[in-house]
């Protein structure tokens, strides 16, 4: 252990406020990016062996996020970890800088694009195929969104993971129950999710994804089971850590303004729940 | 010992002297059959999954792989379209995209098999090359420098026995394949015989055409374009492709970017996919023959006004009408 839960939790604090601070003057992804920052906490802090000085080691973990939207999260948590400067957050989506709403390799530690739905996890493949080749130990963690299993090439690509016996890649579900605009279950239907990934050939985990307990006992044992590819299930919330708009279905991008940032920054350190009049903007 | 002959020869070749080089495939093994034998698991068949082919190929490239993808054309270049464009393309990763049966080569397939668009739309990923070899020599010949490119390119497979001689291979390097002053036929790919044949019977004719084998669009070898449209009145684009975006349009950009004064007359599919049927006879039917190719380049250079008309020439006019779109005919 190279740090309590208390002081995972006092990091992923500071990774939701850097995120909170970003979803003003044109905004961010709020909700995927409260959803899953727990998880990248976790996964950086406690599971990948990566570091800033590594990020050239073919023999790194890789971790891609394949629904992208939720970068925010994963510029906090890469500011908090040292691969880039935390003053370097205030430039998002600034023209002097690449923090834009979706990931890109200009950013140090974040190891390719993403945005369109449905491709990280064929390309994560890519990077396990030649781990397997070199004989590495490397894994690749791809980070999905449940709205995205929507996909036919996830589930394609989940077909092939499967077949070509791809044990050093754990795909990690944020399955925070939304979509863009609604519930998952309301539109398309994914349960039962976790036997349907079983189903093509994953060892599947289930998780509460806010609980570092629950998260240590997933990714205890890599893989789940020898030559087959690993699914971690991890539920969620959307908004996570802001009451006043967990679990909101139009609270998905937001842009607030100054006085919401701060009011929910003081939510977020435990003041009563703020009350938000910016309009719901809906993207897509 | 004899420089290696042949598409799957050459390729192993390659293989076997750089072990960053992955033969992978959409489960479509024509081309490089004996290759699992000798490559082991730099082989992967991914089985019919032509968007996960690509998104791992990327991820390999990504690792400093050089992953040399094999599916149909049609089904690699519009199936995983938007992969290559956002995987490969925007990474400008250096996988290489095999494309079986392009254009006419799909012959009594159909349709849905007709890659006569491909040109059109990898043109429009940026920094992707585009090669269009003439036959198996000019395809073992380029494959070489197609491979130490760092740039992705699409290879417009066609290992039909060469007929030609050719010159040596370089990206963005027409060869003049036939001399001549009156008229010059451009073309790359499967159609660069029939041009060269269509061009001794236009000598017969007593019409002097010069034959341009483009070899790759992308890069394209604009300056041996500029000089026959300096040199010769009337410029001939012959592809197994639509007009749109393909060479035709690929040449009167050149044209009219470098404000030259030619007039070029298409040869190409006009909006319309064609009849499945075998090789020769669709060759027949579309009047790509040699003979029939030589007919219609004459009779574009009968119809051609005369240069003095206008002080630009008659530029992007077409002496070869485009058919009338008929649903019955031409659509399924």
């Amino acid at each position: 252990m190279n740090a309590s839960f208390v002081e995972l939790e006092a990091q992923a604090r500071r990774v939701r406020a850097h995120a909170i601070r970003m979803a003003t003057n044109g905004g961010c992804f709020l909700g995927a990016s409260l959803s899953c920052a727990d998880l990248l906490v976790y996964l950086y802090d406690r599971v990948l062996r990566v570091s800033p000085d590594r990020l050239d080691d073919p023999d790194r973990d890789t971790l891609f996020l394949s629904k992208g939207h939720d970068v925010p999260a994963l510029y906090g948590t890469l500011a908090e970890r040292a691969y880039f400067p935390v003053e370097r957050l205030g430039h998002h989506l600034s023209l002097d800088d690449h923090l834009y709403w979706h990931p890109n390799r200009n950013i140090p530690g974040v190891e390719f694009h993403s945005g369109s739905l449905g491709h990280l996890l064929s390309v994560g493949m890519g990077i396990a195929t030649d781990a397997k080749l070199r004989r590495s130990q490397a894994r690749v963690f791809v980070v999905v969104g449940d709205g995205e299993l929507n996909e036919g090439s996830m589930w394609e690509a989940a077909l092939v993971a499967s077949a070509r016996c791809l044990d050093n890649l754990v795909m990690v579900v944020d399955r925070n129950g939304f979509q863009a605009n609604v519930a998952t279950e309301d539109l398309v239907p994914l349960e039962p999710l976790g036997d349907k990934l079983r189903a093509f050939g994953f060892a599947v985990v289930d998780a509460d994804g806010h609980d570092f307990g629950a998260l240590a006992t997933a990714f205890a044992e890599l893989p789940r089971a020898t030559g087959r590819p690993t699914a971690v299930v991890a539920r969620t919330v959307r908004n996570k850590g802001l009451s006043s708009i967990e679990n909101r279905a139009d609270r998905w991008f937001v842009d607030l303004t100054s006085a919401e940032v701060e009011m929910l920054l003081a939510e977020l350190e435990g003041a009563s729940a703020a009350t938000l009049t910016s309009p719901t903007l809906v993207v897509r | 010992m004899s420089a290696p002959v042949g598409y799957e020869a050459v390729l192993r070749d390659l293989a076997e002297r750089d072990d960053r080089i992955v033969v992978l495939t959409a489960e479509n093994r024509a081309a490089i059959r004996n290759l699992p034998q000798t490559l082991g698991e730099r082989f992967v068949d991914v089985g019919i999954c032509e968007q996960t082919m690509i998104g791992m190929a990327a991820g390999l490239a990504l690792r400093g792989r050089i992953p040399v993808v094999h599916a149909l054309a049609t089904f690699l270049t519009l199936r995983a379209l938007e992969f290559i464009r956002t995987d490969v393309g925007v990474a400008h990763l250096p996988v290489k995209l095999v494309g079986g049966v392009p254009g006419f080569l799909s012959e009594a397939n159909g349709p849905t098999h007709q890659a006569i668009d491909d040109i059109s739309v990898m043109r429009t990923i940026p920094g992707m090359q585009i090669f269009c070899p003439a036959d198996d020599r000019e395809l073992a010949a380029g494959l070489p420098a197609v491979i130490a490119s760092p740039s992705p390119c699409y290879l417009r497979y066609n290992a039909r026995p060469s007929t030609l001689a050719h010159e040596p291979f370089a990206l963005g390097r027409a060869e003049r394949q036939w001399e001549g002053t009156d008229v010059t036929l451009l073309a790359a790919g499967f159609v660069v015989p029939l041009a060269v044949e269509a061009c001794a019977r236009l000598r017969e004719l007593g019409i002097s055409a010069r034959m341009l084998n483009l070899r790759t669009i992308v890069p394209l070898d604009e300056e041996a374009v500029v000089e026959a449209a300096r040199e010769t009145s009337l410029l001939v684009t012959i592809e197994d492709h639509l007009l749109v975006g393909g060479l035709y349009q690929t040449i009167t950009e050149v044209i009219v970017r470098r404000r030259l004064s030619v007039h070029v007359a298409p040869i190409g599919l006009d909006a319309r996919w064609f009849k499945p049927a075998r090789l020769a006879d669709v060759l027949e039917h579309e009047r790509f023959t040699p003979a029939a190719l030589a007919e219609r380049v004459r009779a574009a250079l009968a119809s051609k006004p005369p240069d003095s008309t206008s002080p630009f020439g008659a530029i992007g006019t077409n002496p070869i009408r485009p058919r009338a779109l008929s649903r019955s005919e031409d659509h399924v």
